[in-house]
């Protein structure tokens, strides 16, 4: 019997699920089992959609999509940050505060000293850099928890911020630069939008195939040809779709772009690197990873070091796209709009649980949200207790998984 | 097993593969341990016995390397070493399963195995050869583990015991060192253990067990080794000795060490201080 199954198979005690009613079930067992990955915001994205559509038709056009991918992006990135801090079990309370921060040094660079626009971004990039190096320093050395760290850090960047603007508090960005040009006014052709799915769905389906081929070399199992022409087809299908419904406004914006492409770097990093594999260690069980040789101290450093780039980067692309730093940039609304959707798109508070498409789909959760209640007009009041209400809803959902996942013995 | 035991018996004793002579190590007011010494040989299972605070615990983290030890020699694989910390002593070959396990519970078993070693190609996670060792592993070790691919949290404690041992073969060590590997396990979970254990001597590795159990270690050990307040009380083949003696000589009554000095004196070759 061993010699006929992949050796991964072998055990008389694993149920086997064959064919693709197999693959719902297993899919029906998994959930059952509390490892609901991201099915719990794909079903929020779909009732917020019928809701607003029913309000308001507008809400499902092309034009509202095009403005959420926009809006979605600098917060999103940040998200990317957050996301990467709470794998590691800690928190960033400063993300809104580096991220103003960081915006106000570039602009305050470009306006009143006439520095390059890369000069000035990278100096911003650099603040966000070091002030993670700053944090993780006094995290692995002094021992101060994360949670009073950024709090700390939320309290005196913001201070800075304003010393930084100066008087005037608002600096405008010229309206000529390329940073504005990016983030507000580019977008992919039809063409290259097109061009880029088919070589997207390409790649996956080429690394697929090679999964499988190296897989069966090793005689381990692989999923079938059929499951992964199924996928790539749907993959296809659904990018392509989706890149024809938003080329019928503007398209897809490099904004929007940059950001799912940082999502899926981070993602690689995470899961394919040892890097990400060492962070996932540390934030399951620190001592384990310590003992087992990692650097523990290390990880802390690049992971706060990201999540204070990741700040400043969308700072930035946001004061970009709002064409000017004022003393409310990065204020309380960016802040906790970056955790949340982190958190929403369903990273574990509790550290080792998390994917990087966390950010991506949290915050197209709550932007989908904050647009809508604008599209049907609701008082910004509203807004902040929906945002409250689906932060808690989506925690609790993950505090009932977690149960669900120790009850049936996936931790 | 009966025959692999009395074969050890006729063979010469054999090369030690780790050797520790007269090892001191205190700690401010408390002498920990005083010239003790430990000799294990390649295929020989040496059990560490003694009561709480006999010193058992800190023997294990100099040999691993997370003390240092204040006097004494350790000599590995025939030349004299100092083992500067955990990271040092596996790469010589010294491996530690540590009583804790170490496991990290968010991750599957094949990332468990290869925490801190990971097997790369070209930069990035070589998932399939790390799969395929895993398996490679588990079976030398006749594991029971339906899958690798689920998180340590939902193994049963003999299972995730298996993979902390499995983990401490991944850098192909001379010495694996076991503590309390049987602390937190039921009767069959422990058998299985026990098995293991008798599988890693029959692939040639020294294996130092760290165990308050008397049955375990009279199952499993070749070789006793007793302390008491840190210093070397008593050594026995385990042949040679009854529970209660080795009870008598773990707590130290002493109307037992005349017939213990006989019983090694007969033996010819042991010796203790």
């Amino acid at each position: 019997m061993t010699d006929l199954l992949p050796a991964d198979l072998a055990d008389e005690r694993l149920v086997k699920e064959k064919g693709l009613v197999g693959v719902f079930q297993a899919f029906g067992h998994r959930v059952r089992g509390g490892e609901l990955g991201s099915l719990p915001v794909i079903v929020g994205l779909i009732v917020i959609s019928l809701v607003f559509y029913a309000q308001d038709a507008t809400f499902l056009s092309s034009r509202t999509l095009v403005n959420i991918t926009l809006f979605a992006a600098p917060i999103g990135i940040i998200a990317i940050g957050v996301v990467l801090v709470l794998l590691l079990g800690e928190i960033d309370l400063s993300v809104g505060s580096v991220s103003g921060l960081a915006a106000s040094v570039m602009a305050v660079m470009i306006v009143y000293h006439g520095q390059s626009l890369v000069l000035s971004i990278a100096a911003g990039l650099g603040v966000g850099l070091a002030i993670g190096v700053g944090y993780s320093l006094l995290f692995t050395r002094v021992g101060v928890p994360s949670f009073v760290i950024t709090l700390a850090g939320l309290l005196g960047f913001l201070g800075l911020q304003l010393v930084v603007l100066g008087k005037n508090g608002t600096v405008n960005l010229p309206s000529d630069s390329a940073l504005l040009e990016f983030a507000r006014a580019s977008f992919l052709s039809p063409v290259a939008s097109y061009v880029l799915v088919a070589v997207v769905t390409v790649i996956y389906g080429l690394t697929q195939v090679l999964v499988i081929r190296r897989r069966t070399a090793a005689d381990l199992s692989a999923p079938s040809y059929t499951a992964v022409g199924i996928r790539t087809a749907l993959m296809a299908i659904g990018l392509g779709y989706l890149a024809y419904y938003l080329n019928i406004d503007r398209g897809i914006g490099y904004l929007p772009l940059l950001f799912v492409v940082l999502v899926v770097v981070m993602d690689l990093l995470l899961r394919r690197s040892r890097w990400g594999r060492h962070v996932f260690a540390v934030g399951g069980n620190e001592e384990a990873a310590r003992r087992s040789g990692i650097r523990v101290n290390l990880v802390y450093m690049s992971v706060f070091a990201l999540t204070g780039f990741f700040s400043a980067l969308g700072g930035i692309l946001a004061a970009a796209q709002l064409t000017s730093v004022s003393q409310a940039s990065g204020g309380t609304d960016t802040n906790l709009t970056a955790i949340a959707a982190a958190v929403i798109g369903g990273t574990s508070l509790f550290g080792g649980r998390g994917t990087a498409y966390a950010a991506l789909l949290g915050i197209v959760v709550l932007q989908s949200i904050q647009t809508g209640l604008n599209v049907i007009g609701v008082d910004s009041s509203v807004r902040y207790m929906v945002t409250g209400a689906v932060l808690l809803l989506a925690v609790s959902i993950d505090s009932v998984s977690r149960r669900a996942r120790s009850s049936s013995g996936r931790g | 097993m009966t025959a692999t035991l009395s074969e050890q018996d006729q063979a010469p004793p054999r090369e030690a593969v780790l050797s520790l002579v007269g090892v001191g190590k205190r700690f401010g007011a408390v002498q920990a341990l005083t010239d003790v010494h430990l000799d294990v040989a390649p295929g020989e299972v040496v059990a560490l016995v003694g009561d709480n605070g006999a010193g058992k615990s800190t023997l294990v983290k100099i040999i691993s390397g997370v003390y240092q030890p204040d006097g004494g020699s350790i000599t590995f694989a025939g030349r004299h070493i100092t083992v500067g910390g955990p990271k040092e002593a596996q790469a010589l070959g010294i491996s530690t399963v540590f009583q804790d396990l170490a496991l990290c519970d968010n991750l599957d078993v094949v990332a468990n195995l290869f925490l801190g070693q990971e097997r790369t190609s070209v930069g990035w996670l070589d998932e399939v050869a790390m799969e395929k060792e895993s398996w490679r592993l588990l079976r030398t070790l006749s594991a029971k583990i339906p899958s690798v691919r689920i998180p340590i949290a939902g193994l049963s404690g003999g299972q995730r015991q298996t993979v902390a041992i499995a983990r401490s073969l991944v850098g192909k060590p001379k010495v694996i060192m076991l503590d309390e590997p049987t602390a937190a396990l039921g009767v069959a979970q422990t058998a299985e253990v026990l098995n293991l254990i008798e599988r890693l001597r029959d692939n040639g590795l020294g294996v130092i067990l760290v165990s308050h159990n008397m049955a375990d270690v009279q199952a499993v050990a070749d070789r006793i080794v007793v302390l008491r307040l840190g210093r070397n009380a008593a050594e026995f083949r385990v042949e040679d000795v009854t529970t209660e003696e080795l009870v008598a000589s773990i707590t130290g009554a002493s109307d037992n060490v005349v017939t213990e000095r006989a019983k090694r004196r007969a033996e010819g070759g042991m010796h203790d201080d």
